[in-house]
């Protein structure tokens, strides 16, 4: 079984974000970039999935694929050293700006060319938190989309999962290949080994182009996309607020406050 | 004047009040149809007529509510082919999304998530403000290529009245869709308490309160006030509570006019969905939570002598 992961690099959410004056796209130099949170749940069930494809008997493969600037490499050998089996990394400066739109678009090229039985991506990425991509994906590469899964069973080609909803949850199910996405709920990510951070050295890691991947130069970056920025503006931070230390009265002051607000 | 469709969403035949927003958002830009997918939009008809919707496109097959999302985006997409609609508002859920999403990729146009409001540019153009990076960032864009597509984040405009017709136009799906099938749905209990979403007042708790047990205290807040219940990442990861409670970047995005943060530090992933409320109220015995730095109002103590007395004190007013 082919199973591809896509795993973005995003700027720390515990760092300070900022949009750059520049072109309004994300200054991703200076902040440190990890991976996207949700993507290490993706890749613990990639893991998973492979592992237990391989108890019975078949095959199976996990490939790592991000697309992101050089430093993104960083984030593909941590994939990799939890225990991805290789990497493809699309690379290229004509990237840049990229939306939804056309990184959907780049990802499903590259998908096209490595073939998969099953595509994995996080429930959203922390910083554009946009949660469209798996779903792009799925109507490019034109397979089912088994997306927002909490729970994911694999039996032969058919796929069920539990996908939550807004007041509970559906049982879903579709034949492979899929495209699933996963929420963090559905298992808890491994740390990287010793063993596993120095065999990753050594793991297939193939860098494409956009000419290599074959994708339209114009369909992608900044001037592919198809939204725009036109304007932003830090928000000022809010008022600083009354705290006060309890003296035995807290709940008599919480009381007053919400008096006073009129809530009580 | 230009059409703006607006895809309803609505369970059995009740139309959901993120609609009534979406209808009233699409006011300022032409006129408003809505996109019925599924059965019961004669039920729906009177709802959407009250907000202004000039007519419904009603697709009632079953297929929509039988398959994940494709077989709504073609609809979406046959119907913008098919009128050239100025923009296209979905409720910025996680299904909403990945239909917009859809939507985006079939007719080539740009899409914007999460977006707060939309209003028209000079030339009645849609610009869409958005609050990005946990709301430390507000931004505004618009799109550039194809049919302008909106998510918009549900609560966030109040639905006016307008009248409208609401005119019922059955139209079918020309291209079959399917793809991943539902084969069942499984609703959590909700009890009597408001909708998350869609509270006042919301109670949340956090890992402060210690266990199932301890977050009892946090229900009997929220029920004294009138309020719905709320949950850190901490508490639905442990069980304490279910995950549908559960507030913060992968859970609810809330925005009441008043939220209170119970035993919970205030990490960057739970203020993301919280952080646009009106007033914050902050009970945590860290004087050094983050919590605090958001807090209109804050005691720093243990939880389990503050709301009990707080209760008390919501006990002795309600007397009076
Ligand atoms: C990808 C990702 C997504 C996430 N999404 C979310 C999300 O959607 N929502 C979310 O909430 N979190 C989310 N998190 C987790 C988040 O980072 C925090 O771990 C979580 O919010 C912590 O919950 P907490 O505040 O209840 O617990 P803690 O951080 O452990 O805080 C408990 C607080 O309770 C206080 N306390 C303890 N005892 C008492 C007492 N007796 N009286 C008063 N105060 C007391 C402590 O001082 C402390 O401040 C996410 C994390 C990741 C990586
Ligand atoms: N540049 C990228 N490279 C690889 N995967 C990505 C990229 N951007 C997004 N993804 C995947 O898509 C998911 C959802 O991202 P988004 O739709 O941007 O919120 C992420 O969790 C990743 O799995």
């Amino acid at each position: 079984m082919n199973i591809v992961v896509c795993v973005k690099q995003v700027p720390d959410t515990a760092a300070e974000r900022k949009l750059k004056p520049s072109d309004s796209t994300l200054d991703r130099a200076s902040v440190d970039g990890l991976i996207n949170e949700l993507d290490e749940y993706a890749i613990e069930e990639g893991l998973r999935i492979a592992e237990a494809q391989r108890e019975t008997g078949t095959e199976a493969e996990v490939t790592i694929l991000s697309m992101g600037p050089e430093k993104a490499a960083e984030s593909i050998r941590k994939a990799l050293s939890m225990g991805a089996d290789q990497a493809v990394h699309l690379l290229d400066d004509g990237l840049a700006g990229s939306d939804a739109l056309s990184t959907s678009y780049a990802l499903a090229q590259v998908l096209k060319e490595t073939g998969f039985d099953l595509v994995i991506c996080g429930s959203e990425s922390t910083d554009a938190r946009m949660g469209v991509l798996a779903a792009m994906l799925a109507e490019r590469l034109g397979v089912p989309q088994v997306s927002l899964a909490s729970k994911v069973d694999i039996d032969g080609t058919a796929i069920r999962i539990r996908r939550v909803s807004d007041d509970g949850y559906h049982e879903v199910e579709a034949s492979l290949p899929a495209v699933i996405s996963v929420v963090e709920k559905i298992n808890e990510p491994r740390y990287p080994s010793f063993k596993g951070i120095m065999a990753a050295k050594k793991k297939p890691f193939r860098t494409l182009s956009l000419a290599d991947a074959g994708i339209d130069p114009a369909s992608v970056g900044l001037a592919g996309a198809g939204t725009e920025v036109v304007d932003f503006a830090e928000r000022p931070p809010r008022q600083a607020g009354v705290i006060v230390k309890d003296d035995g009265d807290g709940g008599v002051k919480v009381a007053e406050f919400l008096v006073a607000q009129k809530f009580i | 004047m230009a059409e703006i469709l607006v895809l309803a969403e609505h369970q059995d035949g009740e139309v959901k009040k993120v609609t009534g927003e979406l209808i009233t958002l699409a006011r300022r830009f032409g006129e408003p149809a809505v996109v019925w997918a599924g059965p019961g939009a004669e039920q729906g008809q009177q709802r959407c007529a009250e907000f202004g919707a000039a007519r419904i496109y009603a697709a009632e097959d079953a297929v929509f509510d039988d398959y994940v999302v494709a077989p709504t985006a073609e609809l979406l997409a046959e119907l913008v082919r098919a009128k050239a609609p100025a923009l296209v508002l979905i409720a910025g859920t996680g299904e909403g999304k990945e239909i917009a999403a859809r939507l985006a990729v079939k007719t080539d146009s740009g899409l914007l998530t999460d977006a707060v409001d939309v209003t028209p540019d000079q030339d009645g153009n849609p610009v869409a403000e958005q609050s990005i990076f946990g709301g430390s960032t507000v931004v505004h864009s618009r799109v550039k290529r194809g049919t302008p597509i909106v998510a918009m984040r549900p609560h966030s405009v109040t639905p006016e009245p307008a009248p409208g017709a609401a005119e019922l136009s059955p139209v079918s799906l020309a291209e079959t869709a399917d793809g991943a099938k539902v084969t069942g749905r499984v609703v959590a209990e909700r009890g009597e308490r408001p909708d998350l979403t869609e509270a006042t007042i919301v109670v949340s708790g956090g890992r402060g309160t210690g266990g199932a047990e301890g977050f009892g205290i946090i229900e009997r807040l929220a029920d004294a006030l009138g309020a719905a219940v709320g949950a850190s990442r901490a508490v639905t990861d442990a069980g304490w509570y279910p995950h549908q409670f559960q507030v913060g970047q992968t859970g609810k995005t809330v925005s009441p006019q008043l939220y209170m943060a119970i035993g919970i530090s205030g990490a960057i992933q739970h203020r993301a969905g919280m952080q646009t409320s009106k007033t914050i109220v902050a009970i945590n015995k860290d004087p050094e939570a983050p919590i605090f730095e958001l807090a209109d109002f804050g005691v720093v103590g243990d939880l389990f002598k503050v709301v009990p007395q707080l209760l008390d004190e919501i006990g002795k007013r309600k007397q009076l």
